[in-house]
This record gives C-alpha cells, sequence and structure tokens, in this order.
C-alpha cells in the first residue's frame, strides 16, 4: 500500500478515487461554481443587460432590508408557517392510521399519500386551479346552494391551499417514519397506567417523537419557503413570495446583483434552519449521552 | 373519549386505523387530495370547451393534443432529458453513496455536506445559478442539433437528481454486511470485483428506487428547467404552464392526464419490481 | 394428572372461560378456561408463539378476545379499555417514557388518578423505596441501567395499587447475575406488597423459582396448571415432561395396570419398567415412560447386577456404554448407549472432590431406578 492510504481509509486510494473523482467534479462544477458566481454577483453592480461588474458592494443586501422586500420576506415565512401548521395538524392523524394499519393498509395508505406527490407539480397546481376557479366546481357547487360565487383563485386562501396540497406528502412521510420505530409499548404502558388516548398521545407520543416532528416540520417549512409555482398560478397581486421577486429581478428586471442577494437571503434562511435543526439534534444527542 | 371507548368487536386499544373518526380524516385527506386530480381527469373527456359542467363523454380533445406538434416536441424533450439524466444520476449517485459509506477521507464531511445541499437549497435559488452559469460564465451553444441542445437542461438535472439517488443507496448501504464483501475479498475477489458482485446486487433495490426518483424528479422539475429553457429547449411542464397561464382548457387536462398515467404506471411499475426484488434476496 | 398443592387464598381473582384469540386464520388462544387465586405469583409459561403473552395482554385490554369472557374480581371486562382496568403491567422494553424523569414516570398513572399532591408524593417515594431506586427519583430514564430502569417499570405500576400486577418476561432483557438477583426480588417484593402477579415467561427456571403456580401453554392451549413442583415431577403428558427440563422417554405398552402398580414395556429398553403408581389405561394401550436423567443411577458393568424392584425384579435394570460426558462442575451429563440402541440420559451429582469425576466414554455401566421414578403418560 501507498503513503496515500494513510489519508484514505476504507479501501485502496485507487478504488477511492474511482468511485469519487466523477461525483466530485461534477458537483464542484455544475454546483459549487454556478453558486459560487450568483454569490459573487450579490456584491455587484449592473453594467449591461447580462454583464455585472464584482465590486465588494453591500448595497444589495441594504436593499433587501427595504420594507418592501422585508414584507415579502415576512409574507413568505407567514405563508410558510401556517402552510406547515396546517400540514402538520391535516398529516399528522394520517400518520398515525397509517402506523398502526395493517401491512396491506399501511402500503395503500403510503401509495395515496405518495402518488400525488409523485404527480408532476404543475399538473397538480393546475388541477386546483382548475376546481377553484370562479367557473369551478366549487363555486358551482355553492352556486346551487345561493351562495357565490366566491373568487377563491388569486387569493392569499388559494395560496395557502395550493402549498398545504403540494406539500402535505413532505409531512406525512417523515411523521410515518418516526411515528413507526415509536416503540409501541409506551403508548400501551399509558393507557395501562389509566391515560385515554387523547392524552396519551398530547402527553406521551407527541414528546417522545418531538424531534421527528421537528425534521418534519423542517421539511415541509423548507420548500414551502421557496415556493415560486403555487404563488405564481394561485396567488393574486398581493400573494407574492420571494421566488416571484428573484424571478423578475433575473428574468424581466435584469437586475441581477439584486436577484442575487435575494436568492442568497433565502439561502441563509434555509440554511439557518437546518442548523438549528441539527444544534436541537445534537443537544439532544447530548442529553441522550449522560 | 366515548368515540374510542366501547365498541364491540376485534379491535384492540391500538387499533387507530379502525376508528371511524380517524377514518373519516384520512378519508377527509385522500379526497382532498385526489378530487382536484379526479376532476381535471374526468374534464379531460368533457364534450365541452368551457369545462363547467358534464357535456358529454368526448376523447376529441387528446386528438387534438397529439395534433398539437409544440406539445408533442416538448414532450419528446422531457422523455429524453428524463432518460439520461436518470441514467446518470444513477451512477453519479451510486459511486457518491459508496465514496461516502466505504472510506474515511479529509474533507469527507465537506463532500456528504455539499453533495446534500441541492436536495435542500431552493429550487428558485438553483434556477437563477443555472441560469447564470450556462448565460453567462459556460454559455451552451443554442444550435446543437437535437438532442444535444437539451445539454443544459440535462445538466442541471442531472445535478438536483443524483444526490437524491445517493441519499437513497446510502440508506440501503447501511443494511450490508462489511463482511461479505471481506469475504469476497478473502476468497479472491479484487477490490472492484468484489464491489461489484457482492455489494451492487445488495443495492439493486435501491437502484431501482433512485431510478424511479431521478425520472420523476426530471419529468417533475419546472422551476429549474424554467429558468435553463431556452426558447426551442422546451419541456412539457414548461410548455403547460405558458398554455395555463392563459387559460383552464381540455386539451391541458387532456396532457396533464397522459403525464400522469405514465407517472402513476411508472411508480406502479417501480414499487413491483422493487418490492420482488427485495422478496427475493430476503427469500434466499 | 396429580392435583396442586392447597392454594393460597381460596378466592378467584381472574377467570378465564372459554376464551379464545385469532388474528385472521391464526389462532393464538384456543378456549382457554384459567383461574387465578388473590395473593398468587402466577405464572404463564410457554415456548414462543403458544399465546401467553396474548393471554396475559387480553388481561390487560390490550387486546379484545375473540371469544369468551375475562373476569377480574367478578367482573366482566368486556368492553372495558386497559385505561379503566385494575390492572397494571410491567412490559418487555419496560416501555419507561424517555422524556420523564423517574419520580415523574412513577408519578404519572397517579396524576391521571388525580390523587393529591401530597399522598401522590408520599405514595411515589414509597414505590420507590420499594424497589431501592429512592437515590435516583429525579435522574432520567437514559441515564438508568436496564435493571433500575425495570424496577422504574416496577414501581410505575404497583403504584397504582393494582389488583393484578402483569409481567410480560420482566428478566428477559437482564444480563445472567441481575437476572438472578431480580429474581428472588420479585418474588420478595410481591410477598411484601401481596398483589397478584402474572408472569409471562419461556424460561422454565424463572418460572418454577418464582411461581407459585405456572400454567404451561402450547400451540394456544392450556397443557397443565400446577405447582412448580407438580410440574416437574408430575407432568400431565409428554409435551410438559419434555418442557420442563430434561426427561428420557420411552415408547411402549402397558402390560400391567393396578390401583398401585403398572408394568410397561418398550423396545427401547430390555428390560421392562416398574412403576408404583396405576395409570388406568386400556390394556395393551400405547404409553410412555418418562425417566429424569437425575434418577437414574450408574454404576460400573463389573459391579453386581442391580436388583430390581420385589414384584417384578427383571424391571428398572439395564446396562449400556458410556458414549459421550460433559462435565458440568456440580454434576455430570452423560448419553448411555444400550444394547437395543436407545441413547438415555443420565445426571449424576459430583458429591465427593476427585480429579476424574467423570467416567470416561467407552465405560460400559448397569442404569437403574426405583419404582418411584418413572412417570407413566397416556398422551
Amino acid at each position: 500500500m501507498t503513503d496515500k492510504t494513510s489519508h484514505i481509509s476504507g479501501g485502496s486510494s485507487g478504488a477511492f478515487w474511482a468511485v469519487s473523482l466523477a461525483p466530485i467534479v461534477w458537483i464542484v462544477l455544475f454546483f459549487v461554481v454556478p453558486l459560487s458566481v450568483i454569490w459573487s454577483y450579490s456584491f455587484g453592480r449592473t453594467l449591461g443587460l447580462t454583464e455585472v461588474a464584482v465590486t465588494g458592494t453591500l448595497d444589495n443586501y441594504v436593499r433587501v432590508f427595504d420594507p418592501v422586500y422585508l414584507l415579502i420576506f415576512a409574507k413568505s415565512l407567514t405563508f410558510a408557517a401556517i402552510t406547515t401548521a396546517i400540514c402538520l395538524i391535516v398529516g399528522f392523524p394520517y400518520a398515525l392510521v397509517m402506523t398502526f394499519a395493517t401491512p396491506r393498509g399501511k402500503i395503500l395508505l403510503l401509495l395515496g399519500i405518495m402518488l400525488p406527490f409523485w404527480t408532476n407539480l404543475l399538473v397538480r397546481t393546475y388541477a386546483l386551479m382548475a376546481v377553484m376557479r370562479t367557473e369551478g366546481w366549487i363555486n358551482d357547487g355553492l352556486g346551487l346552494l345561493g351562495i357565490g360565487p366566491v373568487e377563491m383563485l388569486h387569493t392569499n386562501f388559494a395560496v395557502v391551499t395550493g402549498l398545504v396540497y403540494v406539500h402535505l406528502p413532505f409531512i406525512v412521510l417523515p411523521l410515518f417514519s418516526t411515528l413507526d420505530r415509536l416503540d409501541r409499548s409506551l403508548i400501551e404502558a399509558s393507557l395501562d397506567l389509566g391515560a385515554g388516548h387523547l392524552r396519551t398521545i398530547f402527553q406521551i407520543v407527541v414528546p417522545v417523537v418531538l424531534p421527528g416532528i421537528l425534521s418534519a416540520v423542517l421539511l415541509c417549512f423548507i420548500p414551502a419557503l421557496g415556493s415560486y409555482l403555487t404563488p405564481d398560478l394561485l396567488g393574486g397581486p398581493d400573494s407574492q413570495m420571494i421566488a416571484s421577486v428573484i424571478e423578475r429581478q433575473f428574468k424581466r428586471a435584469n437586475d441581477w446583483p439584486f436577484g442575487a442577494a435575494l436568492s442568497f437571503m433565502l439561502m441563509y434562511l434555509t440554511l439557518a434552519a437546518m442548523v438549528w435543526r441539527a444544534w436541537s439534534d445534537r443537544r439532544a444527542g447530548r442529553k441522550e449521552a449522560h | 373519549m366515548a368515540l374510542f371507548g366501547k365498541k364491540p368487536g376485534d379491535k384492540g386499544p391500538l387499533d387507530y386505523a379502525n376508528r371511524w373518526p380517524l377514518r373519516l380524516w384520512v378519508g377527509a385527506v385522500l379526497l382532498f387530495l385526489y378530487l382536484p386530480l379526479a376532476s381535471l381527469v374526468l374534464f379531460s373527456f368533457n364534450d365541452s370547451r368551457r369545462t363547467i359542467r358534464w357535456e358529454g363523454f368526448t376523447v376529441d380533445w387528446y386528438g387534438k393534443m397529439m395534433g398539437d406538434d409544440a406539445l408533442i416536441s416538448a414532450f419528446a424533450n422531457s422523455l429524453t432529458i428524463a432518460a439520461i439524466s436518470t441514467l446518470f444520476s444513477v451512477v453519479l449517485g451510486t459511486m457518491t453513496a459508496i465514496a461516502l459509506w466505504s472510506f474515511r477521507f479529509p474533507g469527507k464531511g465537506l463532500f456528504d455536506g455539499v453533495v446534500t445541499l441541492p436536495i435542500v437549497v431552493p429550487e428558485i435559488c438553483m434556477g437563477v445559478a443555472m441560469l447564470v452559469f450556462f448565460g453567462t460564465i459556460a454559455p451552451w451553444p443554442h444550435d446543437l442539433v437535437w438532442p444535444f441542445d437539451l445539454g443544459a437542461i440535462t445538466i442541471a438535472h442531472i445535478t438536483f437528481s443524483f444526490p437524491f439517488v445517493a441519499v437513497v443507496v446510502r440508506a440501503r448501504l447501511a443494511s450490508f454486511n462489511r463482511e461479505m464483501e471481506e469475504a469476497a475479498r478473502d476468497l479472491g475477489a479484487s477490490e472492484l470485483g468484489a464491489l461489484r458482485d457482492v455489494l451492487l446486487p445488495h443495492v439493486r433495490p435501491a437502484l431501482i428506487s433512485g431510478a424511479l426518483l431521478a425520472f420523476t424528479l426530471s419529468l417533475d422539475d419546472f422551476v429549474i428547467t424554467f429558468f435553463t429553457a431556452g426558447p426551442n429547449t422546451v419541456t412539457f411542464p414548461v410548455k403547460i404552464y405558458s398554455m395555463v397561464r392563459f387559460s383552464v382548457t381540455p386539451e391541458v387536462n387532456a396532457a396533464s392526464t397522459v403525464l400522469m398515467a405514465i407517472t402513476v404506471a411508472l411508480t406502479l411499475i417501480g414499487m413491483k419490481l422493487q418490492g420482488r426484488d427485495i422478496a427475493q434476496m430476503e427469500g434466499h | 394428572m396429580s392435583t396442586s398443592p392447597s392454594p393460597l387464598s381460596g378466592k378467584t381473582l381472574i377467570r378465564f372461560e372459554n376464551v379464545s384469540k385469532r388474528f385472521g386464520s391464526f389462532i393464538a388462544v384456543d378456549n382457554v378456561s384459567l383461574d387465578i387465586e388473590a395473593g398468587e405469583f402466577f405464572s404463564l409459561l410457554g415456548p414462543s408463539g403458544c399465546g401467553k403473552t396474548t393471554l396475559l395482554r387480553m388481561l390487560a385490554g390490550l387486546e379484545t378476545p375473540t371469544e369468551g369472557h375475562i373476569l377480574i374480581d367478578g367482573v366482566d371486562m368486556a368492553g372495558i379499555p386497559p385505561n379503566r382496568r385494575p390492572v397494571n403491567m410491567v412490559f418487555q422494553s419496560y416501555a419507561v417514557f424517555p422524556h420523564m424523569n423517574v419520580a415523574d414516570n412513577v408519578a404519572y398513572g397517579l396524576k391521571i388518578d388525580k390523587v393529591p399532591k401530597a399522598e401522590r408524593d408520599a405514595r411515589v417515594a414509597e414505590a420507590l423505596a420499594l424497589v431501592k431506586l429512592s437515590d435516583f427519583a429525579h435522574r432520567r430514564p437514559d441515564q438508568l441501567s436496564g435493571g433500575q430502569r425495570q424496577r422504574v417499570a416496577l414501581a410505575r405500576a404497583l403504584v397504582k395499587r393494582p389488583k393484578v400486577l402483569l409481567l410480560d418476561e420482566p428478566l428477559s432483557a437482564l444480563d445472567a447475575k441481575l437476572r438472578d438477583a431480580m429474581r428472588a426480588e420479585l418474588a420478595q417484593i410481591q410477598r411484601d406488597v401481596g398483589v397478584t402477579f402474572v408472569m409471562v415467561t419461556h424460561d422454565q427456571d424463572e418460572a418454577l423459582a418464582m411461581a407459585s403456580r405456572c400454567a404451561l401453554m402450547n400451540r394456544g392451549t392450556l397443557q397443565q396448571v400446577a405447582a412448580p413442583g407438580d410440574l416437574y415431577e408430575y407432568p400431565a403428558n409428554r409435551f410438559v415432561a419434555d418442557f420442563i427440563g430434561t426427561i428420557n422417554l420411552f415408547e411402549g405398552t402397558l402390560s400391567t395396570d393396578e390401583p398401585d402398580h403398572a408394568a410397561v414395556t418398550t423396545a427401547a429398553l430390555d428390560a421392562p419398567i416398574h412403576v408404583n403408581h396405576g395409570v388406568t389405561g386400556a390394556p395393551d394401550a400405547r404409553v410412555w415412560v418418562g425417566i429424569r436423567p437425575e434418577k437414574i443411577a450408574m454404576t460400573p458393568l463389573d459391579a453386581p447386577r442391580p436388583t430390581g424392584p420385589e414384584a417384578l425384579p427383571q424391571a428398572n435394570v439395564t446396562s449400556g456404554i458410556i458414549v459421550t460426558s460433559a462435565y458440568l462442575g456440580s454434576v455430570t451429563l452423560y448419553d448411555v448407549e444400550t444394547a437395543t440402541g436407545t441413547i438415555v440420559k443420565v445426571s449424576s451429582p459430583n458429591g465427593e472432590r476427585s480429579a476424574n469425576p467423570a467416567l470416561p466414554t467407552g465405560t460400559s455401566v448397569w442404569l437403574h431406578w426405583t419404582p418411584t421414578a418413572p412417570v407413566v403418560l397416556v398422551n
């Protein structure tokens, strides 16, 4: 064995490079480099249509804190938070039923939540549009009852509904996997000690699977925060989220440096959420180690 | 709690799947998920342009869709991109998974982190990064012959797909008994030979689900493609998007139904293959 | 089958009436009727999958019987959920709530019962003292050893003062040393608190050592309900005889059957077997004779032939060659092959210190036993 193996263990360095060279090159060239370019642009100034001078200026970030954009950030966070909360409330009982279903029932319920998840995002959003528009059959039904038509499409309500519709699987699957790993005798012990089902769920199940719930919440919150298509198609003029503003900087306003700064703000928010998660995970782990 | 209490029959207290309030809840969730999709499919067969009422069965919209050259070429583009992206993603993803599972090396944490990033980075951020990269840093030639003109989109798709494959394969590798690899080496297999003969068969179910995931991710992607696509390289979702922005029409319903049918078929085939593969391996 | 010794109280606390439980087409418990008396340490014993755990869980209300009734203190438990039954359980995995400290775990059930705080604290302290965990009240479960966690589970169940305490394989997750210590301690705690214990175990040593009575189950049915000694010495059938301890079983036919003795001829041995109890089987019925290895005496073949019983001098004596021997310290186990080719297991105590305590393989020996040693089984 050569000297190099003192750095690389688990196999020969030849085998290591054989399996890792291509992925490393790919990820650096087509991911790290493009993101770095955007990052450097966020400290730059537009010169021409697609020309940017990286000057090291912080102007773009200062502009992010303009009330107009702060409001959009706040709105995006609010939309994502409401979406996550609704998904959690709607998804938890579903995941619970899935956990305690027969093996066959489990597969069917899994399929039930997965099929829409695998279905094209655009198709799903379009399906909602068709249902919610003024000539859609919800309004049709309301019309029969003598109500409406209610303007549902192009409202904040439509955006949240759409976000819930799209992100429900993101929360159900991790909830299911964490509930499935829960020691069932904990529930049985609680019942055995006299607790009812609701008390057992809130005092035993939820606290015990809390790390899993936090993961699920994050897995729902992060993509909801960065949503582009749903608010774009279902929302009205006042339901814009960050992604739409970023898109405008790149495709229409042609202010790449500002768009870059905005996307990195979104990235920082995402990463902050993940770091917080990793940190609380490690804290929980440390507690257990004691 | 009376709902959860006395009930005759063969039911244990943990039979949450059989309690009617919860069943009702699950039913409502499934209704919420499927009603819009079902109505989309239903109205693709509706004999009316204004899709408000059921006017009778027709497949005209499918015929119209087939005659729409732009839609068909967008569809062909999407399938081509998805196929190539899947192939590359499975190879790169498997290599990544093996590298991270099998070896310890300096910078492993960094590599692990960077390779996971495409999964968590908001699509819009990756989209604009790709726009800038292929727009200014490494402009993809516009005048290439099909399918090479799809290169930029395909590269973008591989970049966000292969980390997912890596996650799936790595999860499967965790259940691999390393002594099997050592036994193969002990019996005379070379290092890469042992990988091929012992490790790859073990991860095959993960390769199938990884491939399925990569294909669906590629077929599904709108945002990143939207930023990478040129005027002549339109994919199916991008095409539908441009149609949807104007109006809800039965042609879009028909096109969406076709796309849905493909996804459902792929998912079911994949689950079946995967189930058989695992059953076979565990049966031995 | 013999009768069990006089019960502890004579008051029936738990009654299973023709209880069956089916999971789909699988019959976990098949028409079991069983009475358990107040104050007993009762053990449900059997191989895995025999239905003992299902029986226990039905008692707790965690499973619902498909047929039959379960009565606790005369009250039919049908439709009564686990949280309203006067029983508490120590789970196999202990099921100590990981997010509560020891005292909170123990207090959980009392809080649900709305026991006033002062009384609650006193009872928690008392329960923790009982299981010797008073110094650990504020520890978190992840800071406890397996044995300590089990004590928490025990205290948590006992603090509710249940009519019945259920224990599901309570010692299986502990290491061997701790298991022996806990065995004695559990029995002591049961005597101290006087609560009826129903314990499920697959470990016969555990059941024999701790229980006042055992029910041995196989494939969902009760095989025998008896005191540990009776289970060992007077097994009701071949399954019981074989499951409890080690036994030599010889198939044969009943040649003599009187009220106070019987004789069995068997092709397995070149001598008939004479026993001091009647069988009440049909003449020439097919029976099995069981003889425990420690009840067979072994003398070298160069010694004079041991004499058989007076009534049948040629019986209960045979000869063979030692084919294997295993020295286990207190005893040595031998496999002896007889002239008919049957392997007879013999266990002989090593009563004296000796450099060569075991007889070498190849030694020819006499095997003989008294008429009180064998037991005749008709099924």
